[in-house]
């Protein structure tokens, strides 16, 4: 099995997502249910296919370099806890 | 050439350096929004919706940022890769609102490519470029506004950031900051970054590793996130003799990020989870590959400045400079205009010495730049002009550029207003050389009788007398058909 119950306590982790250690096994369960069915696509032969990033032909739009947002703090921070000064104010993260 | 190793108490090691530099890309406005990209605006002043990672807003790539990339990478005599791909590195921080950075991991816009790095000996020497690949940059965060709270300023969260990645090719501290200067020096002819590494438009992390020469390499550490070559030279040197100590005590070098303490010149070990570096990289579903046609890299090429490397070779070359006379010259752009201008149709090498010594000197001296300063270019190779035409010595010269720096003008007025020019009337000089052997006559017999020395001392009565406007040349001739004659 690819996926065991380790493997997504870590994922769990990383992604900042409480997975309480008696869900974790039938996770591992679900996740390997679902990666064994994507792997039945490396059963098509895909030698020499360019990899396909857009089924509509379309190409990275871009944007002239002019500025043209910002000057919305009262939006910006429409949503915060707490603000002073124009800045999020968030618990102490220091290295 | 002189050896790189360091020797430890057991041997001798060989230091091994790769650098990762982080250059901001110069823009008008972010990578991926609308928002200004300017330094120093009030606290999330720069900010759109897209940059603070509002549910449902997408990312359009700014056309110039990319432009900018490429720009970099033909100055770097890189490969242009004409499809990238944009991927999310996954991680948690509080100054990046996405929970991922977008940034190019398997498919970057630029690969392999050369810097030529110039060092202190005059010698020059190829670094290899791996990479260089375009992302954001993290917003700031301030830790010491408040005591249990830290503040979060998104006005950086967003900009164009070049990372260009070298092979571990460099073999001492001197060589990393030698590389750094001149990656700085061509982005900034290049006019894709500023390199003002005080504002952080510039920063390096550095890779350390030793081992015993011709073997294997070692466990490496990365220093992250320095902001001067100082500092970059500090923490390599102070890396270099923790692994020494390490490896010779029997200990083993853990892989690590670690944190340079600018104030006691020490790295530490980020206290960081053991997982930090799991990034879960994939293609960033937001953005379609980005193309950029052959032509338009052609178009690029072409537009591209004259770079320092091939303004080197020119004036070691056609104008037969010292490489450290070239390497002072062609550093900014700037100067190696103001060199180009001031040396034209004047003696190049003697223009290339009265700048590197009396202009930087005054100019350091005043704190002043060589673009606010009373000397222009013309003006300097006007007075080159004089001393390389007989009308003033040297030594006047300095006294006649201490004029120009204070109050402007240019030498030809100065010398001609205060009378500096110089006597070459070999009727007028031998009429004072007369006057001094006349003084002294007892000298005269003493040197008459085999006191060589003394030579020197009419020489310098004579210009004395002259105010130091005697051609020297003709004073020394004319003294020894006076004299020995």
């Amino acid at each position: 099995m690819p996926v065991d119950k380790t493997t997504v306590a870590k994922i769990a982790r990383l992604a900042r997502i409480h997975v309480p250690d008696e869900r974790q096994q039938a996770i591992a369960t679900e996740l390997n249910g679902i990666l064994l069915w994507v792997d039945e696509l490396n059963e098509v032969d895909t030698e020499n296919i360019e990899p396909l990033a857009s089924v509509t032909g379309h190409s990275l739009p871009m944007r002239e370099d002019i500025v043209t947002d910002g000057d919305r703090i009262d939006e910006v921070l429409a949503n915060v806890p707490a603000s002073t000064g124009g800045f999020f104010v968030v618990p102490k993260v220091v290295e | 050439m002189t050896s790189n190793l360091v020797s430890g108490a057991t041997g001798d090691w060989e230091v091994v350096i790769g650098l990762e530099v982080h250059a901001q890309v110069s823009s008008n406005a972010k990578l991926f929004s609308g928002a200004s990209a300017t330094f120093g605006a009030d606290p999330n002043q720069n900010v759109s919706l897209v940059d603070a990672a509002m549910p449902g807003m997408l990312p359009v790539i700014n056309h110039e940022c990319v432009r900018q990339a490429v720009r970099t990478g033909l100055g770097l005599n890189a490969e242009i890769n004409l499809v990238s791909v944009f991927d999310r590195k996954n991680y948690f921080y509080a100054d990046l609102p996405q929970g991922y950075q977008i940034s190019q991991f398997k498919q970057p816009i630029v690969g392999e490519g050369t810097l030529r790095i110039d060092l202190p000996d005059g010698s020059s020497r190829n670094i290899g470029i791996e990479r260089l690949h375009l992302e954001q940059d993290a917003g700031k965060s301030m830790h010491d506004q408040h005591p249990s709270k830290s503040y979060i300023d998104l006005n950086r969260t967003g900009v164009a950031l070049m990372e260009i990645v070298s092979r571990p090719d460099m073999r001492s501290s001197i060589e990393a900051a030698a590389y750094v200067r001149k990656l700085r020096s061509i982005l900034r002819y290049l006019g894709t970054c500023d390199g003002n590494m005080e504002e952080g438009s510039l920063r390096a992390d550095v890779n350390v590793s030793v081992r015993r020469p011709g073997e294997a390499l070692g466990t490496r550490t990365e220093t992250k996130n320095l902001n001067s070559l100082r500092f970059i030279q500090q923490a390599i040197d102070f890396e270099v003799t923790r692994q020494i100590e390490i490896i010779e005590d029997g200990g083993e070098i853990d892989q690590e990020t670690r944190l340079f303490d600018t104030t006691t010149g020490a790295t530490r070990t980020m206290r960081s989870k053991e997982d930090a570096h799991d990034y879960r990289y994939f293609p960033d579903p937001d953005l379609l590959p980005l193309v950029i046609p052959k032509d338009e890299v052609n178009e690029l090429a072409a537009a591209l400045p004259e770079l320092p490397d091939q303004i080197k070779d020119r004036l070691t070359g056609d104008y037969g400079l010292s490489a450290y006379d070239a390497a002072v010259i062609i550093e900014e752009r700037e100067t190696a205009l103001f060199y180009e201008v001031a040396s034209a149709g004047h003696d190049r090498k003697l223009v290339a010495n009265w700048m590197t010594v009396e202009l930087f000197g005054a100019l350091n001296k005043s704190g002043q730049t060589l673009a606010d300063c009373n000397i222009t270019p013309e003006r300097l190779g006007g007075l080159v002009g004089l001393i390389s035409d007989g009308t003033i010595s040297g030594k006047i010269a300095k006294d006649v550029f201490a004029v120009m720096f204070e109050t402007g003008g240019d030498a030809a007025s100065i010398v001609e207003e205060k009378g500096l020019k110089q006597v070459s009337d070999s009727g007028a000089i031998a009429a004072l050389i007369d006057a001094v052997i006349a003084e002294n006559e007892d000298k005269v017999a003493e040197y008459r009788a085999g006191k060589d020395k003394l030579f020197g001392f009419f020489v310098g009565q004579v210009m004395k007398q002259s105010g130091g406007q005697a051609n020297p040349g003709m004073v020394n001739q004319i003294l020894h058909t006076k004299l020995d004659g």
